[in-house]
């Protein structure tokens, strides 16, 4: 009897040690990964970031991000027909502005393409070089996060442009061709893109390192 | 079919026409105000120039649904319009018009630097004209009077 009653007591104890061992093991395991949350590695910042790279270097926005006098077009991103040059504020010359053509809409009947306030990028934040070739990751994420750059944008703005300005939210939606057919659109959705900015801001806008030149 | 209340140079005007109509096309077919000319249908040449609420518009290209309340001003209603007038005379002082067929979109770009560049340079006036096609090549004569102009308002 006393026997049993040794083993009862050995057994509960040793359930309550595993109990007690497995709800510390929880805790930390969920404090971990409160802490990624929070504080995401810099890798995962960095992956973030390619994914916004690949949509900033899309033809969709990088034909408005030259480091030319001119705007490009086109998914081959050749120069815009009609002489159209950038003009002091990159909206154009008198005579001959953006909003000369592009309206506040997209006009799918003539294949122009329209959204509020058309114009160019300025030349602090060219993602080519003058010869057509789009900046490095390193390159363009450096002129992203300088507010010298980017018209002082922290990085709540950055995210914040992402997720409303009329000219990036116009790339997923660019309307269609003057022949009629559809103009292609980035490799991530717009929500996809703006989860992956918000990635890489709470990341601390991590920037890849600059390779040696070729 | 849509209807629009449009102003055009000074005046309201209806028309019923579908959304997808180009502005040209209501000047000339609906409301028969044929100065703007049908150049290239794709905004390259600049012979439909017309002024939206004072921007230099490529007519061919801007659906009758997106133009709104701004007002419209064609070749026939520039004349009103001081800057308007002197470009107008000058075009005559210097005999610019060959064929004529551009010479309604050269003369509303020029107003439109005009307006923006009272003494333009040659290369404002490159810039902004640039984008306005002359198949007879009067662009000396052009730039001639956009600086006839010039002095003459200044």
């Amino acid at each position: 009897m006393s026997a049993n009653r040794s083993l009862v007591l050995r057994s509960f104890v040793v359930t309550l040690v595993a109990i007690a061992c497995w709800m510390a093991l929880s805790s930390v395991e969920m404090a971990n990964a409160t802490t990624a949350a929070t504080n995401p590695k810099p890798a995962d910042g960095l992956a973030a970031w390619d994914s916004v790279y690949s949509v900033l270097t899309y033809p969709r926005c990088i034909n408005c991000h030259t480091a030319t006098n001119y705007p490009q077009q086109g998914d081959d991103r050749h120069r815009h027909f009609a002489n159209v040059i950038r003009g002091p504020e990159g909206k154009g010359v008198a005579g001959l502005n953006c909003i000369s053509c592009h309206q506040e809409k997209n006009s799918d009947a003539t294949g122009v393409p329209g959204a509020h306030g058309w114009h160019l990028a300025p030349l602090s934040m060219r993602w080519q070089d003058l010869n057509d070739r789009i900046l490095s990751s390193a390159e363009v994420c450096r002129a992203l996060i300088d507010r010298a750059k980017n018209h002082g944008l922290d990085e709540p703005g950055i995210l914040k442009h992402h997720q409303e300005e009329p000219l990036v939210v116009w790339a997923w939606n660019p309307g269609l061709r003057p022949d009629g057919s559809a103009r292609s659109m980035p490799p991530l959705t717009h929500d996809q893109f703006v989860g992956a900015t918000r990635r890489w801001v709470a990341a601390g806008t991590p920037c890849p390192r600059s390779r040696s030149s070729p | 079919m849509t209807t629009y209340q449009l102003s055009v140079n000074g005046e309201r005007r209806e028309v019923d026409v579908d959304s997808s109509t180009p502005l040209l096309w209501v000047l000339r077919e609906e409301l028969k105000i044929t100065g703007t000319k049908y150049g290239c249908g794709i905004s390259a040449c600049g012979a439909c120039t017309v002024h939206l609420d004072g921007v230099a518009t490529r007519s061919c290209v801007v659906p009758v649904s997106l133009i709104g309340n701004r007002p419209i001003v064609t070749i026939e209603g520039i004349g009103k319009d001081p800057v308007g007038r002197a470009v107008q005379d000058a075009w005559v002082e210097k005999d610019v018009v060959q064929c004529g067929y551009c010479q309604s979109g050269q003369i509303m770009t020029a107003v439109a630097l005009l307006k923006d560049k009272p003494r333009p340079t040659d290369a404002n006036i490159e810039e902004s004209m640039g984008g306005n096609l002359c198949r007879c090549g009067t662009y000396v004569r052009i730039r001639e009077a956009i600086k006839s102009a010039s002095a003459q308002l200044n």
